[in-house]
């Protein structure tokens, strides 16, 4: 088996429960306990009202491509395996998140409906991509 | 505060580009476009007191300011990094203004310059970006611009030669101006859009050159002003806004912090997009043209394609866009790309364009852009008669 030579979290004090349910195939986000706000990428505070009372919420894994691009020559050597479908996805609870759609590069369209899917890198890391809801 | 006509640009240097650095270091391009910038300035360095200067991320390093003004021999009263990216040197002429307003200082030596690196050897970022960015594979700015051109196709019906035709009217002025990296020959939209596709929808020649360069001006008050050996180009208004770093979080891939920073310069100066000479919006993209123009009001919000299809962007235009070529044509070297924007509208101003001058140049606005669309500056010079 290759060695995976691309870049890979180093979570940090903040983001670790969210690496770690990842790893269980699990999509979390943080909660402001004040205002409500869903939160991504993890913070050490509510970017809304700056509470520091947060808390991890399992989320659906639903989503929708808010928008997204082929690449076809990645800037880094990492990703010389390119094409890939690099997309923002906008989840069910608000947030938008940076990840990977896993199809053919013509079925994806703007608006289309994705869910969560957890790619196990490497032992200890697991990113969170998502393909075609209807796939 | 304001800072209408408070300090003006009187002096410009800047280097023609090379796509490799040859035995250059990034400090000696810094010092060469300096030492042009206070000669043409009519200046001696011992006037210089303020200094702002852009790190280069060829050469990056903490306590960067003194550093730099002691290899360049500088004693200044003031100094300061701006790190704003594409934004800087649009973003050193009004905190110039601001500290010569403020009598700190005197004369302020604006400068950026870098190698040309690419690839893997790019800065550190910040751990967010490592962390949630890079692992998708979102490293450097082309797939957050493609991002940005794929939702405003998708929101207003953009098309793919609306925005090739930035591109090939930038190379029309380009042609003119000895000091750009593209300037050999014209450029046809049925050319860009034969370019190979990089990341899905901008195609290679949509996508800005890294180079070799630097780039600097002089930003004086009016007592020097007087004194200029040629025609002051004036600050009227100034404005800066940023609404995130990672595309990802930007509350809109379309509309951007523009609409905050230009509404702000242009109230500065009490004029209107209308009002304007010649426009410089950065150009890392065709696709940041477009938005930085429906964004400071040129035209209606998604109506950037048709309406740069409408009006000729050449120097001999009704509507001169980036008549050094823009960095599409220019190049960019790094900080220094940002700053090109600057040196243009002063030289337009200065009415020393050459070939390529504007007719009646007298109002320009200039727009920096840092990051992906993350920090932007927006300017509006002027030329007294």
């Amino acid at each position: 088996m290759n060695a995976y030579l691309k870049p890979v979290p180093t979570p940090s004090k903040i983001s670790a429960p969210f690496w770690a349910a990842a790893r269980r195939h699990k999509l979390v986000l943080q909660r402001c306990e004040r205002c409500r706000a869903f939160i991504y990428y993890p913070r050490p505070r509510c970017p809304e009202c700056l509470d520091d009372r947060l808390t991890w919420e399992e989320a659906t894994g639903r989503g929708t491509v808010y928008s997204f691009t082929v690449v076809r020559r990645a800037a880094s050597r990492a990703f010389s395996d390119a094409p890939y479908i690099l997309a923002i996805v906008e989840l069910e609870e608000g947030p938008h998140i940076t990840t990977n759609i896993l199809a053919a590069p013509e079925a994806v369209r703007i608006g289309m409906k994705v869910t969560a899917y957890f790619d196990d890198v490497t032992p200890e890391c697991t990113l969170v991509k998502f393909k075609p809801a209807d796939a | 505060m304001s800072l209408k006509s408070k300090a003006a640009i009187i002096g410009i240097g800047e280097l023609k580009p090379s796509k490799e650095p040859g035995e250059s270091t990034a400090l000696e391009l810094m010092a060469a476009a300096s030492a042009q910038a206070i000669a043409d300035a009519g200046l001696e360095k011992a006037d210089i007191d303020g200094f702002l200067v852009g790190m280069p991320f060829n050469d990056p390093g903490i306590l960067y300011p003194s550093a730099a003004a002691e290899a360049l021999g500088l004693r200044p009263r003031m100094l300061n990094q701006v790190d704003i990216g594409g934004a800087s040197g649009a973003g050193m002429v009004w905190r110039a203004a601001a500290a010569i307003d403020g009598s700190m200082c005197r004369a302020v030596l604006c400068v950026t310059a870098d190698l040309n690196r690419l690839g893997d050897q790019r800065p550190p970022m910040i751990s967010t970006a490592r962390e949630f960015e890079w692992p998708y594979g979102n490293i450097g700015a082309n797939c957050g611009y493609a991002m940005i051109a794929q939702r405003h196709m998708y929101e207003y019906g953009t098309r793919p030669e609306q925005m090739a035709k930035v591109a090939v009217d930038q190379r029309k002025s380009a042609l003119k101006n000895p000091l750009a990296t593209f300037n050999d020959k014209p450029l046809t939209i049925d050319e860009v859009l034969s370019s190979r596709m990089i990341v899905d929808p901008l195609h290679l020649y949509e996508i800005v050159s890294p180079v070799c360069g630097g780039a600097a001006v002089v930003v004086v008050g009016p007592e020097l002003a007087r004194r200029s050996p040629h025609p002051a180009v004036w600050l009227l208004g100034a404005g800066e806004s940023c609404g995130h770093a990672s595309i990802t979080y930007a509350p809109s891939l379309t509309e951007s912090a523009v609409k905050q920073s230009a509404a702000t310069a242009f109230a500065m100066a009490g004029l209107g997009p209308r009002d304007m000479s010649l426009v410089c919006p950065y150009d890392c993209y065709t696709i940041t043209v477009l938005v930085t123009l429906e964004d400071a009001g040129f035209c209606k919000k998604g109506h950037g394609g048709p309406f740069v299809m409408e009006h000729d962007l050449s120097y001999a235009g009704d509507l001169p866009c980036n008549t050094h070529g823009g960095q599409l044509s220019f190049g960019q070297p790094g900080l220094a790309g940002g700053m090109s924007h600057v040196t243009e509208a002063a030289r337009q101003l200065m009415g020393r364009a050459g070939e390529r001058q504007v007719r009646d140049a007298r109002l320009a606005f200039v727009n920096g852009n840092g990051g992906i669309m993350s920090e932007q500056t927006s300017l509006i010079l002027e030329r007294r008669a």
